[in-house]
This record gives C-alpha cells, sequence and structure tokens, in this order.
C-alpha cells in the first residue's frame, strides 16, 4: 500500500496547522531562509544542483542547472518569476501549496531569490486563484510587517520585495515567456527562443522562472541537504512530488508521492480504484498535453525518465483516468478545444493547427470521418510538434498523435456508426 | 532576437558552407548568398517576428525546428532547411494559410501576394482543408482598402504601425483562430485614429490591406525611383506607372525615409492628373482690369485666352524688358520656389540678377526659415543642419521646440518616436499639446511668444549651476560673457510667471539638456515665425554652443526645413542678399567670382525681400513681377494688402501647373511641369542632394520650368544654352564649391549624396562644425536676446490668439493637395482649432462654423475641438481659400529675417458665420 511522503504536505496534512506566520513558524517555518542567509548564492545553487530538484512545472529541467545558466555581470537587475498561473487540465497541486502553506512556498521563494541574487520577485498567479492570491498577499502581508521582507531581509539581509499579479485568464500566459510579456502589461505572446529568459527575460534582464512547487521544495533541501531529498526517487528522479489525481477514480485529490511510485498503484492505492466496478480504459499521466496511456500500459514508474521511456511524460503530474464507457473521440475532441481556444494565435502551425484538428474531429464527432481524415488528423498534430514558438503546439499535438494511434479503431468506430 | 554575432561565422546550409555577416540571421546569409528559403513574417528592415513559421530550417542538434529569421548562425552550425522535416512543416504552413484565402486560391487583391509565390515555389496547389467564414471588406478609408479574408496574421502591419511609424492603430485581438488584426478598438479604419501612412499597405504580404480602388490588380507600365515633392524629409520612393498615370507609390530606401511614407507622399500624387492642370499659355484678355477679389476658376475663360508659347513668351519678355528699360532694373522683382528643383531655383536667380539687372529674388524661405538662418549665419557661419535627423539614433536627449513634427515632417516624426521607444529623453517646447507628447519625457506648453524668456531661462540655470561646456566654450567660442551678463535678468523662479512652467521643470529640462551625452536641437517655424525669430534662434544656438553640444554625431542644430527644396533653393540664391553658396553680393570677391562666371555685370546691392517687394509693388515702386511656382496671395501675411499689390502690377507674369489664386493676377501664365513630369536635384534637410526622375510625360503644351527660364532669358537679351538639366548642373558645382564634389552620374547611381561633398569621391560629411566653425575667426558667436514681445497682443476687443501652421493632409496653401483626391476626401473642409472650453464659453459646437475677425480681414471656418490647443488661442492652417488663415495675419516683420510673425496675432472669436465658395 503505497504512502504519502509529507514533506511539502507536512504542515497541510495536519489537521491542526496554523498557516499564519506565527503559525509556519512554530511548525519549524524560516529555518531555512535563515540558513541560506549565511550561504553564498553559489552556495546555494551548488546544494540545489545536488539535490537533483528538477522543475515541476511541466518540462522537469534541473532547477539549480537553471539557476546557473543566468547572465551574469550584466549591469542589470535579476528576476525571479514565480510562475503559479497553473492552468494545465487537470492539475491543482500549486493551489494546495498557496492555500493551505503560503508561508512554506514563500520561503523557498525567498531561498531562491537569494540564489540568483533577486531583489525583486514576481509571483504570476492564475487569474481564477482568487483565494490563493488572497491567501499570498496576506502573508506577505505578514513578511513584511514582521521586517521579513522588505529593506533587509529578516532584517539583516539584502533588500528583496516579492509581488503577486493576477492573470487575466488566458491559459497561454502559463507559458514562461507569454508570462513575462504579461507581467510587462502586454499580451501575452510567447518570445521567440534564443534569447532564453536566462539572458532576457522580464523587462529585459535575467530572469528565472520557477514553478511553486519547485520553489517550495527549497526549505526541505536547505533544512536537510541534498542527499536526504535525493533519496525519495530513484536516480536523476528525485524528491517528493505532488500529484493531481481526477477522473474516473474513487477518491480524486492531491497526493504526495515518492518518484518510485507505480502508476498503477498510486491509482489503485491513493485513488482507490475505477467507481463502479468499471474497467479502466486509459490514463492521460501528465496533463492535458501528455500522451495517452492505455490499460496496458499503466504498469510503470512514475517518474520523470520512466514515463518519457514510456512514450509519454510526467509534465505537471496530472494523473487523469478514464474508464471503459469513455469516448475518446470526445475526450479528444475537449482537449483539442482547449488547446485551439487557448492558442494565442501568434504563430500558423498552432492558430491554424489546432483550428483544424478540432474541426476534422468534430467531422468523426458528426459522422463524416473517414481514413483520410484520420490520416490528415494524425498529420495536423505532428506538424504542430517541434514548429511552433512554444510548446502548446507540442501539447496539442501529443494527444492527437497518440489518441489516433492507440485509439485509432474508435475512430473508425464512429465512423462506422455513423455510416 | 538572440544576440547576433559581431564577426563572420562559417555554418553549412544544406550541406554548402556559407558565411554570415555580423548581424545576419540564417535567413538573410541564405538570401544573400543566392539560397531561398520561404517566407512570409520576416520583412527586411522590419523586426524579425518568427511567427509564420515558413522559414523554419532543422538544425543539427536541436529538438525543435528554428525560424530562420530569427535564428543567429554559429561556427560551424549544420543547418537543413531542405530536409524532409522541415519542407513538410514549411508546405504545411503554406496550406494552412491558402485554406483560408478567398477561394482558397491566389489573392484576388493584388498581384504580388507573396503567399501565392511561395505556394507555386512549394508546389502546394489545392488545399487540403475547407475554407471559413471570413470576415467582409471595410472600405471605409479613402486611400486604404481592407479585406481581411486574405489576412494571413504575419503581424507585418502591426509591427509596421507600431515600430515602424509608431502610429498606434493597428492592433492584434482574439485568440487562437479568432485572431485578427484590428484598427484602434476594432473600429472601422476610415473612422479609427489612422494617420493613412500607408506603411501596413507596404507592409502586407498578401493584399489583405491595399490602396483603394484595386489599384492594386493593375499591371505597371514601368516603375520609377524618384523622391518625394512635398516636405523637407526628402523621401526616397518609386512609382508604378501606366498609360502616362502614377498607380500607386511605394517608398523606397533612403537615407532619410528607410522606405517610409507618410499620407502625402503616399497617396498625394493624383494632383497632377487634376483636370484643372494649365495645358497651354495664357494671356490676360485685353481690358479686363485686375481687382483684389480671387479668380473664380468659371470665369478663368472670361480672364483669360489661350496663346501659342511664342507669343506668350513674347508677350511675357517684352512687357518685363519695357519695364526694365524704361523705369530701370528696380522696378522689377521675382520670387522663386521652393518646390523646384536646385537647377530652377539657380536658373532663376540667374536670371533675375542678369535678365533684370538687380537682386530682388526671394522666396518662400522668407516666410519660413529666414530668420533661423540669419542667426544661424552671423553665430556659426552657416545656414543649413549640423547633423541629418537620423542622427536621434545617436543622440541621448532630443529637444524639439516649435515644430508639428509627426504633421509637417511625419517620417521624421517616425525616427524621433522610434528613439523616444528606444529610451530617449524627447523633450517638446511648444504651445501646442502635439502628439508627439504621448513619447516625450517632458512636453512644455509655454505661453505662445515667451520664447526668449523660456531659453534665457534654460541657459541662465546651465550658467548658474556651472554646467557649461569650459572647455568648448574656451576653444570654439566668442562673446560668452556678453550672453552670460544678458542671462542674469532672467532666473527660472523669475521667468515661470512669464513662460508658465514652473522654475524646477526648465531647470530639470537644462539640466538634462547640458548633461547628456549628447543632446539635439529641432526647431521649426514656431520659433521662427515671430518677430522676434531670429531671437529666438539665437538663444538656441547660444543653448548647443555653451553645452558644446554640437559637432558630434546625435547633438547639433537642426532646423527641420518645410519644402523639399528649401534647402537647395537657398544653397542656390534664391535669396536677395546672396549669391550661390551664400556668398554675399555685396562682397567684392564673390561678385567678382559671379561676374565672371555669368559674363556680365551684377548689382552690388541686396534685394528685396518677399514682403518688402509687396509693399514696393504696393507703393508702385516695383512695376513688374515674375514667378515660379510661389502663391503670394494665399501665403503671404496680410492677404487684402497682398493681394491689392498684386492688382497693381504693371506687367505680371506667373508660371505654375495650376492656375493658382495668384495666377489670377496675372498678365501671362506659362504652363509648367509638376514634380513627376520632370528630372531635376532637390537638397533635403539633411543636406542630402537626391535626384527627382521623370515619370510623366506633361500633359498637353505645358513645358519644362527650365526650358521656359531659359526662354525668358533668351528674350530678355541673355545667350543662354544649357540643353538640359545636367548642363544646369555641372554650373551649380562651379559655382557652389560645398557641392563641386557631387557628380550626375553620381547621382544616378547613389540616388542621394550629403554635402558638404567638395571633391570627387568625397563620401560627403553628415556632421559638420566637428573642428570649429565656417566664421572669420573659425569661432561660434553667442549673440545675447532680450525678451521682447510680439507686434499684435490681445487686447479686450481682441482676446484671442491666432497662430497659423499646417496640417498633415495638406501642403502650404493647398494647391496640390486640395486636387488630390485622398487628401481632400480626409480633409475637405477649412478648420479652425480651438480648446474645447473656449468653443462651450462660445456657445459654438465642434463642427459647426466659427468667424475669425482681425483688424486686417476676417473668415468664416469649421470649428475643431483640440484639447493641444491652450484655451485663449486658435490654431488654422493656411491651405483653404474660401477661409484664407493669412486675411488674419499680420505682416510686421522679424527686423532682422525679415520674416512675418505667422505665429501670432489678436483676434476676435464669434460663432456662426457662412464660409466663402472654394475656388479649387
Amino acid at each position: 500500500m503505497l504512502e504519502e511522503t509529507l514533506i511539502l504536505f507536512r504542515n497541510i496534512r495536519n489537521p491542526d496547522y496554523d498557516k499564519s506566520l506565527k503559525g509556519y513558524k512554530k511548525a519549524g517555518g524560516l529555518k531555512a531562509l535563515k540558513q541560506a542567509l549565511e550561504m553564498q548564492p553559489d552556495e546555494i545553487v551548488q546544494l540545489t544542483k545536488d539535490s537533483g530538484l528538477r522543475g515541476r512545472g511541466g518540462a522537469g529541467f534541473p532547477t539549480g542547472l537553471k539557476w546557473s545558466f543566468m547572465a551574469k555581470d550584466t549591469g542589470k537587475p535579476t528576476y525571479l518569476v514565480c510562475n503559479a498561473d497553473e492552468s494545465e487540465p487537470g492539475t491543482c497541486k500549486d493551489r494546495e501549496l498557496m492555500l493551505h502553506d503560503p508561508h512554506q512556498f514563500l520561503e523557498g521563494m525567498m531561498i531562491s531569490c537569494l540564489a540568483i541574487g533577486c531583489r525583486h520577485g514576481y509571483i504570476y498567479v492564475r487569474g481564477e486563484y482568487w483565494p490563493s492570491i488572497k491567501s499570498l498577499n496576506a502573508a506577505l502581508q505578514e513578511l513584511y510587517d514582521d521586517g521579513i521582507l522588505g529593506k533587509k531581509l529578516l532584517g539583516k539581509g539584502p533588500k528583496l520585495d516579492l509581488t503577486v499579479h493576477p492573470g487575466a485568464g488566458a491559459y497561454i500566459c502559463g507559458e514562461e515567456t507569454a508570462l513575462l510579456d504579461s507581467i510587462e502589461g502586454k499580451r501575452g505572446h510567447p518570445r521567440v527562443k534564443p534569447p532564453f529568459p536566462a539572458v532576457s527575460g522580464f523587462n529585459a534582464c535575467p530572469t528565472t522562472v520557477n514553478n511553486v512547487e519547485t520553489l517550495t521544495c527549497l526549505p526541505f533541501i536547505v533544512n536537510e541537504g541534498a542527499e536526504a531529498f535525493k533519496a525519495f526517487g530513484p536516480e536523476n528522479n528525485a524528491g517528493p512530488h505532488l500529484i493531481s489525481l481526477s477522473g474516473h477514480v474513487n477518491k480524486p485529490g492531491v497526493y504526495e508521492v515518492r518518484l518510485d511510485a507505480n502508476l498503477k498503484d498510486i491509482i489503485y492505492d491513493f485513488g482507490g480504484g475505477i467507481p463502479n466496478g468499471k474497467q479502466l480504459k486509459g490514463v492521460i499521466p501528465g496533463g492535458a498535453s501528455s500522451s495517452v496511456l492505455t490499460a496496458d500500459e499503466i504498469d510503470v514508474t512514475y517518474s520523470f525518465d520512466a514515463l518519457a521511456q514510456a512514450g509519454t511524460m510526467m509534465g505537471s503530474a496530472a494523473i487523469m483516468v478514464f474508464d471503459e464507457d469513455t469516448d475518446v473521440v470526445k475526450l479528444l475532441h475537449r482537449i483539442v478545444r482547449f488547446f485551439s481556444h487557448e492558442s494565442c494565435g501568434q504563430c500558423t502551425p498552432c492558430r491554424e493547427g489546432t483550428h483544424w484538428a478540432r474541426m476534422i474531429i468534430r467531422d468523426f464527432l458528426n459522422g463524416n470521418g473517414n481514413e483520410h481524415k484520420l490520416k490528415r488528423l494524425h498529420r495536423v498534430g505532428g506538424n504542430m510538434m517541434g514548429t511552433t514558438v512554444c510548446a502548446l503546439g507540442d501539447a496539442c499535438g501529443m494527444p492527437i498523435q497518440s489518441f489516433t494511434t492507440k485509439f485509432a479503431d474508435e475512430f473508425r468506430d464512429v465512423q462506422a456508426l455513423a455510416a | 532576437m538572440d544576440a547576433f554575432p559581431t564577426e563572420i561565422v562559417r555554418f553549412e546550409l544544406d550541406g554548402k558552407t556559407i558565411e554570415a555577416l555580423p548581424g545576419e540571421s540564417i535567413l538573410q546569409a541564405a538570401q544573400r548568398t543566392g539560397s531561398e528559403i520561404p517566407h512570409l513574417c520576416y520583412k527586411a528592415g522590419y523586426r524579425p517576428d518568427g511567427n509564420c513559421r515558413a522559414c523554419v530550417v532543422e538544425i543539427d542538434g536541436e529538438r525543435v525546428l528554428a525560424p530562420s529569421c530569427c535564428r543567429n548562425p554559429k561556427e560551424g552550425m549544420q543547418v537543413n532547411s531542405q530536409s524532409e522535416r522541415a519542407l513538410h512543416s514549411q508546405k504545411m504552413v503554406v496550406e494552412l494559410l491558402l485554406s483560408d484565402m478567398p477561394e482558397q486560391g491566389k489573392s484576388p487583391y493584388t498581384q504580388r501576394s507573396e503567399l501565392d509565390i511561395w505556394a507555386e515555389k512549394l508546389g502546394v496547389v489545392q488545399p487540403r482543408f475547407a475554407g471559413r467564414q471570413q470576415p467582409v471588406q471595410d472600405i471605409s478609408h479613402p486611400a486604404i482598402s481592407v479585406q481581411l479574408d486574405a489576412c494571413i496574421q504575419c503581424t507585418r502591419c502591426v509591427r509596421a504601425c507600431r515600430e515602424v511609424q509608431v502610429n498606434d492603430v493597428i492592433g492584434y485581438a482574439n485568440r487562437g483562430d479568432h485572431s485578427t488584426i484590428v484598427f484602434d478598438l476594432n473600429d472601422p479604419l476610415g473612422v479609427s485614429t489612422c494617420v493613412a501612412c500607408g506603411e501596413c499597405v507596404q507592409a502586407c504580404p498578401t493584399g489583405a490591406l491595399m490602396p483603394s480602388d484595386n489599384v492594386g490588380l493593375e499591371v505597371s507600365d514601368k516603375t520609377v525611383a524618384s523622391s518625394c515633392p512635398y516636405c523637407g524629409v526628402g523621401c526616397l520612393l518609386t512609382y508604378d506607372v501606366k498609360d502616362n498615370r502614377i498607380l500607386r507609390v511605394e517608398g523606397r530606401e533612403g537615407p532619410a525615409n528607410k522606405s517610409r511614407l507618410c499620407v502625402k507622399g503616399r497617396y498625394g500624387f493624383d494632383y497632377v492628373h487634376h483636370p484643372d492642370r494649365l495645358t497651354q499659355p495664357q494671356i490676360r484678355c485685353e481690358g479686363v482690369p485686375k481687382t483684389v477679389e480671387l479668380l473664380n476658376p468659371s470665369d478663368f475663360d472670361k480672364v483669360f485666352r489661350p496663346a501659342s508659347w511664342e507669343e506668350a513668351l513674347e508677350v511675357a519678355a517684352s512687357g518685363l524688358k519695357r519695364i526694365r528699360d524704361e523705369q530701370g532694373p528696380q522696378a522689377l522683382a521675382g520670387f522663386g520656389c521652393a518646390k523646384g528643383s536646385n537647377e530652377e531655383a539657380y536658373l532663376l536667380q540667374k536670371l533675375v540678377r542678369t535678365g533684370f539687372g538687380n537682386n530682388n529674388i526671394d522666396h518662400c524661405t522668407r516666410l519660413c526659415h529666414a530668420s533661423s538662418v540669419v542667426a544661424l549665419l552671423e553665430g556659426i557661419g552657416s545656414g543649413a543642419v549640423s547633423n541629418p535627423f537620423t542622427d536621434v539614433e545617436d543622440a541621448e536627449v532630443i529637444m524639439v521646440v516649435g515644430s508639428n513634427t509627426p504633421v509637417n515632417h511625419p517620417v521624421a516624426a517616425t525616427f524621433f518616436k522610434n528613439a523616444a521607444q528606444a529610451g530617449k529623453d524627447l523633450i517638446l517646447i511648444d504651445p501646442r499639446r502635439i502628439d508627439l507628447a504621448r513619447y516625450a519625457s517632458y512636453s512644455l506648453q509655454f505661453n505662445p511668444d515667451t520664447d526668449v524668456a523660456l531659453f534665457n531661462a534654460l541657459m541662465h540655470t546651465i550658467v548658474e549651476e556651472g554646467l557649461c561646456n569650459e572647455e568648448y566654450l574656451a576653444k570654439y567660442t566668442e562673446g560668452f560673457d556678453a550672453l552670460k551678463e544678458n542671462l542674469k535678468d532672467y532666473s527660472p523662479e523669475g521667468m515661470a510667471k512669464v513662460c508658465g512652467i514652473p522654475a524646477e521643470t526648465l531647470r530639470e529640462v537644462a539640466r538634462r539638456y547640458a548633461t547628456a551625452k549628447s543632446s539635439i536641437i529641432f526647431w521649426g517655424m514656431g520659433v521662427s515665425q515671430h518677430i522676434h525669430g531670429t531671437d529666438n534662434a539665437r538663444c538656441l544656438i547660444a543653448l548647443a554652443l555653451m553645452t558644446g553640444q554640437i559637432g558630434r554625431p546625435g547633438t547639433g542644430l537642426h532646423p527641420l526645413r518645410g519644402q523639399n527644396n528649401v534647402q537647395g533653393a537657398s544653397d542656390m540664391g534664391l535669396i536677395p542678399m546672396v549669391f550661390p553658396d551664400y556668398k554675399p553680393v555685396g562682397d567684392p570677391t564673390a561678385k567678382h567670382f559671379f561676374e565672371k562666371l555669368w559674363g556680365t555685370t551684377l548689382d552690388p546691392n541686396p534685394g528685396l525681400t518677399v514682403v518688402e517687394i509687396t509693399e514696393e509693388i504696393h507703393k508702385r515702386n516695383i512695376k513688374g513681377l515674375y514667378i515660379m511656382g510661389e502663391n503670394p496671395a494665399m501665403s503671404d501675411p496680410n492677404l487684402n494688402h497682398t493681394r491689392e499689390a498684386l492688382a497693381r502690377l504693371e506687367h505680371f507674369v506667373i508660371q505654375d501647373i495650376f492656375p493658382t489664386e495668384t495666377a489670377g493676377f496675372a498678365d501671362v501664365i506659362l504652363p509648367t511641369s509638376a514634380f513627376p513630369e520632370k528630372t531635376g536635384t532637390f537638397t533635403n534637410t539633411n543636406r542630402q542632394v537626391q535626384l527627382g526622375r521623370q515619370a510623366l510625360e506633361p500633359p498637353g503644351d505645358s513645358r519644362q520650368d527650365w526650358w521656359i527660364i531659359q526662354e525668358m532669358a533668351k528674350r530678355l537679351g541673355l545667350s543662354w544654352n544649357y540643353r538640359g538639366v545636367p548642363d544646369v548642373f555641372e554650373e551649380i558645382r562651379k559655382a557652389t564649391p560645398s557641392m563641386a564634389g557631387i557628380t550626375w552620374d553620381r547621382l544616378e547611381q547613389d540616388h542621394s549624396v550629403t554635402y558638404p561633398c567638395e571633391n570627387e569621391g568625397d563620401p560627403g560629411d553628415p556632421v559638420i562644425f566637428t573642428d570649429g566653425f565656417p566664421t572669420p575667426s573659425g569661432r561660434g558667436k553667442f549673440v545675447p536676446a532680450k525678451f521682447s514681445q510680439a507686434a499684435e497682443l490681445p487686447n479686450e476687443e481682441f482676446p484671442y490668439v491666432f497662430i497659423t501652421g499646417r496640417q498633415l493632409e495638406h501642403w502650404h496653401t493647398g494647391s496640390m493637395t486640395r486636387r488630390a483626391g485622398v487628401l481632400d476626401a480626409i480633409e475637405p473642409l477649412p478648420i479652425v482649432s480651438v480648446n474645447p472650453s473656449d468653443l462651450g464659453q462660445l456657445g459654438v459646437d465642434a463642427g459647426t462654423t466659427l468667424t475669425v475677425q482681425s483688424r486686417r480681414g476676417k473668415l468664416t471656418a469649421f470649428a475643431r475641438g483640440d484639447h493641444g490647443v491652450p484655451e485663449g488661442n486658435v490654431y488654422m492652417s493656411f491651405a483653404y481659400n474660401e477661409a484664407a488663415a493669412n486675411l488674419i495675419t499680420t505682416d510686421r516683420l522679424d527686423p532682422f529675417g525679415k520674416i512675418p510673425e505667422f505665429k501670432f496675432c489678436a483676434v476676435k472669436l464669434s460663432a456662426g458665420g457662412d464660409p466663402a465658395p472654394r475656388l479649387v
């Protein structure tokens, strides 16, 4: 039977936890920040590198390495921007952290600001997360009132300000460069890379964009050390990880797991299996943009590398389960409709491709599908991948390609049914 | 955009090693070396955006395809634009875009759709995707038609409008497949804030934005590379000509315009095809009296009769000759024109000096920058600009004084806005809040007429706070002590009340200007057209000298010249006190030089200026007048007086393309060629000598201006024998040492050469005064100026201040632009701009009529509310003969520059009134 690791959720799972600054301190909070203040920035970066922490936003890029890319000696300020625009369908883990234990996250953010020499950090929160925004602002106010943030961090460190910036409802603003445009007051359009934000990001200054959960790992890493963090998973897949489990399971929710757990166990142990005794048909393992796994493929270690090996990805660790009664053509239509609606409209393959993909799937739903269209749908999906300004093209292309490959017969069935 | 490499790199493209120059993207390097990569959203000169993805290439070692327009090659990089994956992606992009074209085929709006070109090259024929609902055509604008069914969302128009011309009208709205181009807040183009520069049309690759009336579908016979006839910016352009008509105009890469144009230069050419064009010489009918009233064009045939060239030239010349011989040379005068070429200006002043026998030759420079030129000649020994306006790129601080640049020099203004967007400080000093203010760090809306008080306060601050450039002062200037003494009385605190700007703001601006690494000053007629215009300019010169903000890139003094060739016409000596190249007529050496060059004796006395000539005509001392192109019956101050003078002329010959308001007073009218019908050189505000090339045959029996002048010369007893324009240019090189190095061949080849260019092969100096000044001492001279007031101050009876100027769509007296269909459609009625609170007090609704009256005249025009006009002031352009602003203005002159005070006189306003009938 799988059990939660309770590192990030240590406080949240404690029913008596008081999430105020006072309560957080009582639970041992801010120790890591004090310690980090005694460290050189490079030491924090090295520690993070050693911990093997990989980004929890979707790409799984090593965090310490990302920090080390920050352009040096540019004469410009450097920025840490926290991406709290949690919008990937099925993902709701950052919300838990911001709502129920904001200080742990903020402590992580402060430590990270020290690591990259940031004097003003921004937290870009999904606009619909109003309660989280309120929770963060209240927590920030406590930190300022207590003299922790402001002119001198903890009363003795460098100046540090943190600002919460609410988004305005665009999925694309979760893409890091669109997010930066949005904070700058522009329309959120992903930027052409290179240059990457570490060279030219917010206001054309060196910038790191990190996810909420990623930053929340920092206090533990500083307190307990790199090795302790690494122990929560196999080689190269360090640390506890929050997963958002949803769909046809008995106990949906956010769980904290080791990265050597088995996907099947997650679904059946944490999720309590499929409701009404139905059979499982498939799993979307890492948010709407990850390739689908069929029932036969779910006996896989839920880690970055194992999932990649299985031809999919961990993404934002949003596991969506669907049962035997699910119409996969409708499901794909719903996913593609989402991406088509959220495409920023900037580049051709995505703007046109998501539209056409949706139109072709609609043909299938209307009984107008055929073998040609199935092939064309597959190709449109393929053409979006690796050709667009940002990863939204890939995000829409991957489900299209995997659904049309793994569930091709169901597309043909719809067609037959209509005929 | 990634940081571009600073040195040459070698990389492999499709198996071939090629070199990329510093700053080149993969796409640019490929293009230069003859490889083709499809591209749609990339346009040379624009920021690459990488959105269309038609130019994607595969780079070894990279997972995703890269947009070659945005990617800098690295040494040894292996790039493949022809791989299966890259080609497949490129084709898919084209196919997806083609599927949404009308009828899924070629663009029905242009013959040059880049999408069609690439579809053909890539072999994409029939898209496999169904077309979808598309927006309907928007033809609400007179100049530009919008058909978004052909739009491929490449955003070239967005970049054109927001980043190149910086008008911020076009935006990108909605998301995903709903993405669309919008004007302002999704308004029809015709009611948006579009200024019709047409940059977006030039940028659009598919014909979604086109000139109206489907001219984009017509095939031209030829294209001609030329320049623009309107303002002093000197944009280069290309005409598309069909059947001796200009179909359309595109901006061409030129040093002053980088392919940009404004509404006049792009859509203002059909005046040349207007039915009013004069096509045959006309002689005034026997016994038709001359009155002050303007001639109604419908009565033209009752006043004039057509004549042969032989007869007309004979009548014209004999009349002048008779006056000269009977009453002496001083009874004759000539007005040239800053719209004519250098060659025409040169010939005309030579005609007057050698044929008439006096120096009574002047032109409209007298009405625009005469005072600036006087101050510049006196202070730094040269009347031309020190630096080109494109130097704003190197400037830290850009000060614009008395210039509504986006209206009068629209393309120059785009460079100012580019600079402001790049973070440079733009400081505006103008009583009106002009559109540039949106980009300015400071906009000083000071009280009209208090220029000297304001400038002296700035200089006072610089002296008091020790911000002078002492080293520069010691090395390059003289007379500073007198200036310093004069400045004592002008503390910002004392002047704040006078000019209406807080003392601290004055101090901040002074500090910013003085301490910046490079500061440049631009000024327009807000400075020059005052009776203290010369004093105003003296102050600006002193500002630059005391801070050493001159003689380096990004610094200097730049009086923005108004007409396309006002710089050249002045250089050619079309002014009464100097020969070509500003050699004083009283200087014996100069006189001797020109007597030798022209083989005759010359009058050593300076002649009279424009308004002085009018006055002498009025007094019947001058009896004969020859005009090339000028329109004093509209352009000169106190028009009732001016027109009275014109009516008193015994013999008046005019050469023009239209029966202008002035032509109605003539005895002989000689029909001539419009700008696109002739070849010649024109010198812009940057001192760039540029070629205007003939694209059309003149209509009917109208002739070339240079030919007409030569025929007049012959009939006045001169033995001229120029075979063509290049002949005249050769003589100009001899007469004007600063242009001696410019050859006709070089102009043919380079289109534009900057003077000074003294020897053949010299590159030409864009920045001058780098080591002192062409004054006798080699130093710049400070000339102190004391605050003085306008000739006519408001009082109880005439409580408002009347300011004249121009507007974007209409050029000067409107003779060209009111006959240009698009321009006239955009601004068809005479407008007087008033602050809305004044309108409220007067009980006048915007759009209804308002009568303006001064001590000299009265007019009725349509009121327009304009928050940029300060309370107590009214503003009007002088383009409308039915409400000629110069009926109101005063003819009091600046004592040095002899320029009238167009920018200030007292008027009263009353609601209502009937506008006079329009005479065009």
